[in-house]
């Protein structure tokens, strides 16, 4: 096995890239693949919570850097899945405490041993963000349908491209549809049109993710919820599979729209 | 935005929203905030009034972006001078 290395991260925090993270990791690992998701905001640690393995953390990420604990020791198995595992975040630390290259020294080792390591990054385009994206050869782009968290993500994509990791892809995350049918939120094929890049998923506003952040279990897990489906669409798209966009918004906003999916250029 | 709104004419707001995250992104993307543009449009018009008559209140400089390639547009009118209408007439 050699993972593939999926960075998930944001200009504006709170847009949803600790849930994406757990959601695309259980969904992945129910599909089969073996996941480990790494926690990169160091000194914020919540992926933990969000897939409700807090209480079996011994040691993080730090104490594998800092060669406290063996790689395997750090490693928290999922209570669900066989295949799903968490490297936690300090808590107690900084993000100074991690380099670029600890973290590809960490996922070097952690490679043969799993189809996918997902890492959740820290918002901003500072060191912690440096830190998630220096091993991936994926990254996804969690944007919200609001002007200030588009904007950010444009500021990402710029940093991400000059890293020559190959095209980021975007994930639009609390998609309201009546809201967008209303006219009263950006749709995604408005946000492509501003934005430079590849769609991967949108996924719905859902009062059930909050539910499942409440009991430590991610909506993907959840076949009624309609974010969890959307993230399970993700983790195939990241596979390779051609799984088409169901049209959440009115035909117009988004459906019309499709054909322009992929956009060589901006606004 | 309700029915009401919508009679009355208002835009839908998301439509607001586009255009605003538009033009702060020409901005951000070319690192020259509208108040830097304003001030390189007073510089620009000093040094173009050292050359030639220009219409000052009608001049347009902006940023537009067309896929990767920006571009500063500057439309400058010329003063109707009264040597050039002399010449003309
Ligand atoms: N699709 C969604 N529907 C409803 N709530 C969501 C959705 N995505 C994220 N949230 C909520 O938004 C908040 C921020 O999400 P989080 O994943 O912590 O963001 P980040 O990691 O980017 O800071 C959390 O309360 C989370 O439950
Ligand atoms: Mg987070």
């Amino acid at each position: 096995m050699t993972a593939r290395i999926a960075t998930i991260t944001s200009g504006k925090g709170g847009v949803g890239k600790t849930t994406a993270t757990a959601n695309l990791g259980v969904a992945l690992a129910s599909a089969g693949f073996r996941v480990v998701c790494i926690d990169g905001d160091i000194g914020l640690r919540n992926l933990d919570v969000v897939m409700g393995l807090e209480n079996r953390i011994v040691y993080d990420l730090v104490d594998i850097i800092e060669g406290r604990c063996k790689l395997r020791q750090a490693l928290i198995k999922d209570k669900r899945l066989s295949d799903l595992y968490l490297i936690p975040a300090a808590q107690t630390r900084d993000k100074t405490a991690v380099s670029p290259q600890d973290m590809i020294r960490v996922v070097k080792d952690l490679k043969p041993d799993f189809d996918w390591v997902l890492i959740d990054s820290p918002a901003g385009i500072e060191r912690g963000f440096r830190n998630a994206v220096a091993p991936a050869d994926l990254v996804l782009i969690v944007t919200n349908p609001e002007v200030s968290a588009v904007r950010d993500a444009d500021r990402i994509i710029g940093l991400v491209e000059a890293e020559e990791k190959g095209p980021p892809k975007l994930i639009v995350n609390r998609v309201k549809p009546e809201m967008v049918k209303r006219g009263d939120m950006l749709s995604t094929g408005d946000i492509l049109d501003v934005l430079a890049i590849e769609l991967i998923g949108v996924v719905p506003e859902d009062e059930i993710v909050t539910v499942a952040t409440n009991q430590g279990s991610p909506a993907a897990l959840d076949p009624r919820s309609r974010a969890g489906k959307a993230f399970r669409e993700i983790a195939r798209r990241m596979n390779g599979e051609d799984v088409p966009f169901e049209s959440l918004e009115s035909k117009d906003g988004f459906f019309g729209r499709i054909s322009r999916m992929v956009r060589p250029g901006g606004a | 935005m309700n029915f009401f709104e919508r009679l009355r004419g208002e835009r839908p707001s998301a439509q607001t929203a586009k255009d605003r995250l538009q033009l702060v992104l020409v901005h951000d993307r070319a690192d020259l905030p509208p108040g830097k543009l304003e001030a390189l449009k007073d510089d620009l018009i000093a040094t173009l009034s050292r050359h030639i008559e220009i219409d000052v209140r009608k001049v347009n400089i902006s940023l537009t972006q067309d896929r990767h390639q920006q571009r500063l547009v500057a439309d400058i009118p010329l003063a109707p001078s009264r040597a050039r209408r002399r010449g003309a007439g």
